[in-house]
Formats: C-alpha cells, structure tokens, sequence
C-alpha cells in the first residue's frame, strides 16, 4: 500500500478534522464561519478523489473524441453545486455574525453564552 | 466550558474520528481506481443522447436536473435570508450613501486602481456572458459565469464608487434578476412536463454537437441559473455594502 494511493482522502481527513479544530476553539464567530468553510472543502477533495481515474482528463469532450479516459463527470457536478451553496450558506452566516455584533456588541461565542445566562 | 476544558475534550474525540476516517479510507480503491459505472456510461453516452459536450453541463442541468433545482433554491433562500438579515433595525436610519464607514479613517482610492477596475468592467461582464452561454460546450456555465458577473459590481465598488453603484443597479431590477432566474429553472422544467412528458424533460431541439445552439434546455437553463446566480451575488454585496455604508445609529426606522 503507497501512501500516494489514498492521499486525497487523507488530506479530506485532515481539512475536516483541522476545521472542526478550529471551531470547536473559535473566540470569534468570523472566523468559526471560515473554519466552515474549510471544512466544507474537505467535501470537495473527498468527491474529485472519488470520481478521479489515473490519467482522465476533464469529461468535456469539446475538442478530444468521445471515448479519451475522463473522469466521472457526476462528482464533478457534485462539487460544482456544494461550492456554490457553500458560498451562500457562509454569506448567511456572515450576516447572522453582523447581527449579532449589533445587538450584543461582540463576536465572541463565550461572552455570548455568559450573556444569556 | 472554557477553552481548555473544550480543546481537552476534542483532541481525544478527534484523534478518534481521524482513526476511524484513516482505518475507512484505506478500505477504499486506490485514488484513480474508479469503481462506479455511471461515470463511465455518462462519459460515453452524454454526447450522443443530449449533444451537450460538457458531460458535466449535462449531468448538472438535464441528468440531474432536479437536483439542481433543489440547490439553486438553497441558493436562492439563502440570498433571500441575508436580505432579511440585514435590513435596517429599529433605531436605525438610512443616511445619504457614502463612500467609507463613517467615524473610520480610510485612504482614498488611488487612480491606478479606479482606472483599472473600469477598464476591466467591460471585459469582466463580456466574459462571464461568454462563460454563461458557452456552459453546454466548454468549463463554465451558469454558476461560473453568474460569479463572474457578479464580480463586476465588485469592480464598480473596488474602483471607489459606491454611490455610483447603487446608481446603476437599481434594487428593484436586480430582485427582479434574482426571481426570474429561479423561476425560469421552474418554468423551462414545466415546458419539459408540458412537451416532453416529464418534468425537466429535454424536449427542445438538440441541434449539432458543438454549436453555441445545441444541447436543447441546457443553455436556457444554464441562462436562467446564470441570471440568479449573478443577481443573487450582486444583491448579497449591496446587502453587506449597505450595513456600513448606508446604515447608521437614528432616530427612526426606515
């Protein structure tokens, strides 16, 4: 067994795990959002693994013939769509971090619990 | 909880999960061992059957198509809930728009970035409409070309004129964007219902592989999605723009 086999996964291991990390000891709720991010990007590392076939190229077959060695096109679309809503979903929370720094003027998740007692 | 006590907890927890997502990802094939065999029929029968040569194009907007409606709509709610997230407080008011936080010191724009995020608006916008339509062809499509879109308003703002952006996009038209968009997805899926027999059906012409005009529904889809997607973006950038540009501590609401 080579390491170089099953990288991809480990590093998709690694993304979620160190951005999990970094929520769970966030003391400001921009950057928990971001650590989200970084753990949503484990997904997209996880699918292209998946889906990839040693030596495919991209699943266009604009100017190479049907048939040339390509990678599976549906984690592709996949991974597509997840970053997309992944984007919006952190704009989401995002602004959930703006309103609550105007209600409560602070961004740290301990001073926000003390507060509700 | 304090910090500790939380780190203390989670290095055993983690070490745990990481052993179980280490001990499951040596069970797998090796990377570049593709197993499934939807790829592989996809990859060989997605020209034939839909003339689309991005096989990716084709399974996101015509395999899948329902799935992507169920996205663009997460996208969609997602846009909609920053939009009531962030409209003006009780005890705030809409002052005259501004180019910097009020009370914040900031440097003006310097003339080579105002020059240059200009110059570069036409082609930016040009692009992304190349990228919106050409998705049922080449890389890109309607998410790609919409964020692309989109990025020109960020131009607009980077080239230091706020006032001038919200000059020319005006919020109705851009809403306006946002909802034909996810509506025209509904209404080409209806169409398929209507002259197809199901819904999303690809029942327009597929023409020749290749041509700008081929692929059937996948490049009106690929339009609408495009349309919601650089709306959708354009209004979450005037959303956060608007928090410290325009609203500020008042007397009343808005």
């Amino acid at each position: 067994m080579k390491v170089m086999d099953y990288l991809p996964y480990l590093v998709s291991a690694w993304l979620f795990l160190i951005g999990l990390y970094g929520i769970v000891t966030s003391r400001n709720l921009i950057h928990a959002v971001t650590c989200l991010a970084v753990v949503q990007s484990s997904t997209y590392v996880l699918l292209l693994a998946i889906g990839y076939r040693r030596g495919g190229t991209a699943p266009i077959f604009f100017d190479v013939p049907v048939g040339t060695r390509a990678v599976d096109p549906v984690v592709a679309s996949l991974a597509l769509t997840d970053v997309v809503v992944g984007a919006t979903v952190t704009a989401l929370l995002l602004a959930l971090a703006v309103q609550i720094h105007k209600r409560l003027g602070t961004l740290d998740p301990d001073e926000l619990r003390a507060m509700k007692g | 909880m304090t910090p500790v006590i939380r780190r203390r907890a989670f290095v055993p927890a983690a070490a745990v999960v990481g052993g179980l997502l280490v001990w499951g990802a040596t069970g797998l094939p090796p990377v570049g061992v593709y197993r499934g065999p939807y790829g592989l029929v996809l990859n060989q029968v997605a020209v034939a059957e839909r003339h689309a040569t991005n096989v990716v194009a084709a399974v996101t907007f015509d395999y899948r198509g329902i799935d992507t409606m169920g996205e663009e709509f997460i996208l969609f709610a997602a846009v909609i809930g920053v939009a009531i997230l962030l409209r003006a407080m009780r005890g705030e008011a809409e002052h005259e728009p501004q180019e910097a936080v009020r009370g914040r010191r900031v440097p003006g724009t310097s003339n080579a970035v105002r020059v240059v995020g200009l110059a570069l608006l036409g082609p930016i916008v040009l692009f992304g409409i190349y990228v919106v339509a050409h998705g049922h062809l080449t890389p890109g499509g309607g998410f790609q070309g919409g964020v692309v879109l989109a990025t020109g308003a960020l131009l607009v703002y980077l080239s230091g004129e706020y006032v001038t952006l919200r000059r020319v996009q005006p919020e109705h038209s851009i809403d306006l964007g946002e909802a034909l968009g996810a509506g025209g997805y509904v209404v080409v899926g209806l169409f398929g219902l209507v002259a197809g027999g199901a819904f999303l059906a690809n029942a327009l012409p597929l023409g020749t592989a290749g041509t700008l005009l081929s692929a059937g529904t996948i490049p009106v889809i690929n339009l609408a999605v495009g349309l919601e997607v650089a709306a959708g973006f354009t209004l979450l950038l005037s959303e956060f723009l608007e928090q410290t540009l325009v609203l500020g501590p008042g007397r009343s609401g808005r």
